[in-house]
């Protein structure tokens, strides 16, 4: 080594493993503290209960579309049957946390689980059924899935829905009561602190296995999956292999889904669920991670905005009775149409590529590329 | 037997609504690789214009049923032009969510222009029958039998014997060897927007005259016949055809044997076996009864 040799810069790059490296740069570093303050800190200085139930369900959503960022951004398999993932998971919830009254750890495993198996089930079908016709045929699992939730009673209440008594409770932490030195915590921090982790935890896993070899596979799959097979990538196994990840993460969005709103119903389970996750992740950006978390924030946000500031929007109508040229609910739909319309028509990467322009332009700063 | 009859007339009827429906869908994948999810929207929509040309302003049924066809096609046209003229060259899934924030906005139009409320158009069917020996025929149920039909035939006609319908067909089949030949690519594309739209309304126009009427959810029928585009093969014209029939046929007889045979399956067991019989179709012939199988190259 020369003498005197300085600390590389923190931007060379001497093998993989640096380029692999998560927090790389001093700025990410500090980026990740400033993460980290904001998840302590938020559901304390944000108290009102509207503003954390945005963010929780905001947070459970972005755990799914991880999940359908896995199978449709990085190994290209278009599936319009995320919905049904989810709710066998907020079902599994029911059953195993309300009924057999097990703790979060196990039945939030439990839905992992019955999610995985439902996906490796349905995964084989993409070896054989590609694009448009795998498309229709996870749509036709949306449909099949609402049959059996409305019929299957036992398990699902039926039509009328079930209640979900899934605690959320590891031991003595009982994250609907938070106490922590001597102060308690509403149910809605502490379920903010729970989401939230969790949505870290899912984006840490998902990150993991996009970063490395089965990511890598992935995403020649995606590219050609014949072209990968000939270089030597098992396409039928990372295919079948990345449904169940993504429909395991579904299912624990949906557990997740049920425990916090303590009661589900096969209504909430329809194609437009599975289409809100696909624009999540559209408008996030497709093929990375925290674009679906970015989207969820702003997919999720903007029904709930719009819900609370009705009255305020002209035109708006906020209840039966009132004037205005359409209801919230509709101005919902046209503007999630229109969201997605927009997006990829003019930010086909979504806001993931918004942000890494911005980053793009100070790193190089003050030179234009 | 005569249940059998009467159940298998009303799955031909059901059938041929979706075989209209699921042509359009084949029509704009063959011409431009596009999956429409939009089209149960513009079937809405063309079915409420028919409604409000008949019971508004007073046109004629036929007429205003065409006229909506028109308007419809022209509307098509339209969201080629603005739309998916921009989307050239995007990757097909990009191009599959435009259309389904389409039938966002168009299922949205709808309840802002028309209400949630049931409409029911004023037609000339209504809930009559013929009775043909023991057997009871919807006089509308026969007329869309027989409207599916001509629009097949007249489509038959198109592609086979006029100079655009031969340029749709090159198009096609070689986009780059169609251009080189001087057909217009622009032409092509909002011409199968066109068709499809029309044929979409003409669809809307049948089931609204039904007894359900006219309601915002008419457009779900469109997801229907999704399996129906899918098990005839997507680039199959005449697959749709056969496929929008047989799935007609095996939801009208489910249905109509529901308590005999299905009853442990669950109610309404029927709607959900065009999906069943498209995923049992589609492990046995992946692309389809009639579809091309897809030729790869790395």
């Amino acid at each position: 080594m020369l003498k005197g040799a300085q600390r590389p810069h923190h931007r060379l790059v001497r093998g993989y493993a640096d380029d692999l490296k998560l927090w790389r740069t001093p700025w990410s570093r500090f980026g990740l503290a400033v993460l980290v303050t904001v998840f302590l800190a938020l559901p304390i200085v944000v108290q009102q209960d509207f503003w954390l139930s945005v963010l929780i369900y905001a947070g459970i959503t972005a755990i799914g579309a991880i999940g359908l960022n896995l199978l449709t951004g990085y190994a290209g398999q278009i599936s319009l049957g995320h919905a049904f993932f989810i709710a066998a998971g907020a079902y599994c919830a029911a059953r195993v946390g309300g009924d057999l009254g097990l703790s979060m750890p196990w039945w939030l495993l439990a839905a992992a689980v019955a999610g995985g198996v439902l996906g490796g089930l349905i995964g084989p079908f993409t070896l054989r059924i590609r694009g448009f016709y795998l498309a229709v045929v996870t749509l036709g699992l949306v449909f099949i899935g609402e049959h059996v939730w409305r019929n299957y009673t036992g398990l699902t209440g039926g039509n009328s829905g079930t209640p979900v008594n899934a605690a959320a409770a590891v031991g003595p932490v009982d994250f609907s009561q938070l106490t922590i030195a001597g102060e308690t915590y509403s149910r809605n921090q502490g379920y903010f602190w729970l989401v939230w982790a969790l949505v870290a935890v899912v984006a840490l896993l998902a990150k993991n296995l996009v970063r490395t070899r089965p990511g890598r596979a992935l995403q020649a799959i995606r590219d050609h999956d014949q072209a990968a097979e000939v270089i030597g990538v098992r396409v039928g196994r990372h295919k079948i292999g990345v449904f169940v990840v993504s429909s395991a993460m579904a299912a624990v969005a949906g557990a997740l889904f049920g425990s916090y709103q303590q009661f589900v119903s096969p209504d909430e389970w329809t194609l437009l669920l599975s289409v809100q996750y696909i624009v999540i992740i559209i408008v996030g950006g497709l093929g990375t991670i925290f674009g679906s978390v970015l989207g969820a924030l702003f997919v999720g946000g903007l029904p709930a905005l719009i819900d609370r500031y009705s009255t305020t929007i002209p035109g708006v109508r906020s209840g039966a009775g009132s004037d205005g040229i359409i209801t919230a609910y509709t101005l919902n739909a046209i503007l999630f149409g229109l969201l997605i319309v927009l997006f990829i028509v003019f930010e086909p990467r979504g806001i993931a590529a918004m942000w890494l322009r911005i980053k793009a332009y100070f790193t190089s700063w003050p030179f234009t590329y | 037997m005569t249940d059998l009859i009467q159940n298998a007339f009303a799955g031909v009827a059901l059938g041929s609504t979706y075989a209209l429906i699921a042509l359009g869908f084949v029509i704009i994948y063959k011409a431009t690789g596009v999956l429409n999810f939009a089209q149960g929207g513009v079937l809405a929509i063309g079915a409420y214009l028919a409604y409000t040309y008949t019971n508004h302003i007073g046109i004629a049924f036929a007429v205003a049923a065409a006229l909506a066809c028109l308007s419809v096609a022209v509307l098509g046209i339209g969201f080629e032009r603005t739309v998916l003229r921009r989307m050239v060259g995007q990757p097909p899934f990009a191009v599959v969510m435009v259309t389904i924030g389409l039938l966002f906005v168009l299922e949205s139009l709808v309840t802002v222009v028309w209400g949630f409320d049931h409409r029911y158009p004023t037609n000339p069917w209504n809930v009559q029958t013929v009775a043909v020996g023991d057997i009871v025929l919807g006089v509308r149920d026969l007329w869309t039998i027989a409207l599916t039909a001509a629009a097949v035939l007249a489509l038959f006609v198109f592609f086979r014997f006029s100079t655009l319908g031969l340029a749709m067909r090159v198009t096609a089949f070689d986009p780059e060897a169609a251009l080189a030949q001087g057909i217009s690519a622009r032409r092509v594309y909002a011409m199968s927007w066109a068709i499809a739209s029309a044929l979409g309304a003409l669809a809307g126009v049948t089931v609204a005259a039904g007894p359900g009427g006219l309601s915002p959810e008419i457009g779900l029928i469109a997801l229907v016949a999704f399996p129906a585009m899918i098990v005839g093969g997507m680039d199959s014209p005449a697959g749709a055809v056969l496929a929008g029939l047989l799935i007609g046929l095996a939801e009208a007889l489910t249905r109509g044997y529901q308590d005999q045979l299905f009853s442990w399956a669950g109610d309404n067991v029927s709607t959900i076996v065009p999906y069943l019989l498209m995923i049992a179709i589609l492990l046995i012939r992946p692309y389809g009864l009639l579809g091309t199988k897809e030729v790869r190259r790395i």
